[in-house]
């Protein structure tokens, strides 16, 4: 199984969600999206100051071989996107939680993070989903 | 069913996937780098769930000359391959399939892995009348060496025998010898070898090529690189259900002499007459987004056609497709993705040959 940080969060469309110090969170797509879709070549962020709905589509990250969405994990305003995807969309393959990340937000409610799958959570749904 | 290389392709960590009945390697990590590598270097492909037929007798190459719509009798040395479709009575295309000439009358006919039962089925059924044997070699492995540097590298590790005539052979000509079976052909747009050989001799050649700096490649990078070079795949740009007329194939259709009777010629005459034909054209997208399989086209005046095959150019990058349109000369259309409108340009492939953009990028 692909690398699952016990310290995030997880949707079961395989966004994850990490809590920074200034009460934004962070998001990107699992190291496990990234193996499912292969090459990263275009991605479509979110535009900053953009007010989303938990749930909404709000990105989409296209592979050589599939376009998907990605949802947004909870409520909030964008603060931030990754602006080097647009050039090098293959940093979500090669560092999926780290240089891979997608946008910033600052939640409408810090507290809807804890509803979201723990790491044990997702891998659980992740093999669910693969069998 | 598992190709000889099976063990090779799990200790370079290939993400294997169900093609045609073989688990096949579909990327060993980065299928754009894999494309990448047969474009400015060389890559090396296990493509043993390919179908190899053996077609010898006296009467091989009638039987051919009748079964291919492309003639046999252009083959004027032995070694010389060429390109061709099988076609059903009603001109649909049953499969497409490189032959080779061997010594002797004797030739070697290269058929696709999903279309094995049917092909087998069809050429064993046509051979009545004919002196010929029709035998699949399941015996081979095929192993492709694509790329620029793979005429000057292969040479040196096969048999002493071959070592000069490999590099030395003109596109589309094979020499054989010790087992070995060598084809200056490939699925990539460029220069490289396509090898037959046992089974069991496969795994040592492998790894002599990957220990030597050839790039593992996957069928994901086959599919970029064919792509690029305009190439059709079967099951997806042509079926059945269409001609080569249809499919951008028309070249490879031997019209004359005018009284060599191929299966499925008087259906491709009524048509080629026929005042309208859908047309099969390539198609490039500027804008961000990537043609589908399947994303539908529509031209200025409504009337719609659909990509046959689409995908993201690593060396252009952007995305190309292979697409089948009603008749016209329009030089623009639009594809819908994902249900927004983006403007696309008719273009005539290969996209990219020997390494270079064959269009303005």
């Amino acid at each position: 199984m692909s690398q699952v940080p016990a310290e995030l969060r997880y949707t079961k469309d395989h966004e994850w969600v990490r809590r920074e110090d200034d009460g934004t969170v962070t998001v990107g797509i699992t190291d496990h999206a990234q193996e499912q879709l292969g090459d990263l070549v275009f991605v479509e962020l979110p535009e900053a100051g953009a007010a989303l709905d938990a749930g909404a589509e709000c990105c989409v990250v296209e592979s050589v071989k599939a376009a998907s969405d990605v949802y947004c994990p909870v409520a909030g305003e964008v603060t931030a996107v990754n602006e080097k995807l647009g050039d090098s969309p293959e940093l979500i393959n090669s560092d999926p939680y780290g240089e891979g990340w997608l946008f910033r937000l600052a939640p409408a409610d810090a507290a809807a993070v804890d509803g979201l799958l723990d790491a044990d959570g997702y891998r659980a749904a992740a093999e669910a989903e693969d069998h | 069913m598992q190709s000889p290389l099976h063990r090779q392709h799990l200790t370079l960590g290939a993400k294997l996937v169900p093609f045609a009945g073989w688990q096949m390697p579909l990327h060993y990590g980065s299928q754009i780098e894999e494309h990448h590598a047969v474009r400015r270097a060389w890559g090396v492909f296990d493509v043993s769930h390919m179908t190899f037929i053996d077609v010898e007798g006296a009467g091989a190459r009638d039987y051919l000359r009748r079964l291919l719509a492309n003639d046999v009798a252009r083959l004027e040395a032995d070694g010389a391959a060429l390109y061709s479709c099988m076609l059903a009575e009603d001109g649909g295309i049953l499969d497409d399939l490189i032959v080779y000439r061997r010594k002797n009358d004797r030739f070697r006919v290269v058929v696709n892995a999903a279309t094995r039962d049917k092909d087998l089925a069809w050429m064993e059924g046509m051979a009545g009348g004919h002196d010929v044997d029709v035998t699949e070699r399941i015996d081979l492995a095929m192993i492709a060496v694509q790329g620029p540097e793979a005429a000057a590298k292969l040479p040196g590790l096969l048999p002493e025998t071959l070592r000069e005539a490999v590099p030395a052979l003109e596109p589309f000509h094979a020499v054989e010898g010790q087992g070995l079976f060598v084809g200056r052909t490939g699925y990539t747009g460029e220069d490289g070898f396509e090898l037959l050989l046992p089974g069991i001799d496969a795994a040592s050649l492998w790894e002599d090529l990957v220990e030597k700096g050839a790039q593992p490649c996957g069928l994901g990078a086959r599919d970029t690189l064919r792509l690029e070079a305009g190439m059709n795949l079967y099951g997806t740009d042509m079926d059945e259900s269409v001609t080569p007329l249809e499919s951008g194939l028309g070249w490879t259709v031997a019209w004359k002499p005018a009284d060599r009777d191929f299966i499925g010629r008087e259906a491709l005459e009524i048509q080629r007459d026929a005042p309208e034909r859908a047309r099969f054209t390539g198609l490039v997208l500027r804008e961000r987004g990537v043609l589908r399989n399947g994303t539908e086209i529509e031209l200025a005046d409504g009337r719609r056609g659909t990509v046959t095959s689409g995908s993201f150019s690593p060396t252009l990058g952007l995305s190309i497709a292979l697409a089948r349109l009603p008749a016209g000369n329009e030089t623009r259309a639009t594809a819908l993705l994902r249900g927004k409108p983006h403007p696309v340009e008719l273009v005539r492939p290969p996209f990219v040959r020997h390494g270079k953009a064959c269009i303005a990028t």
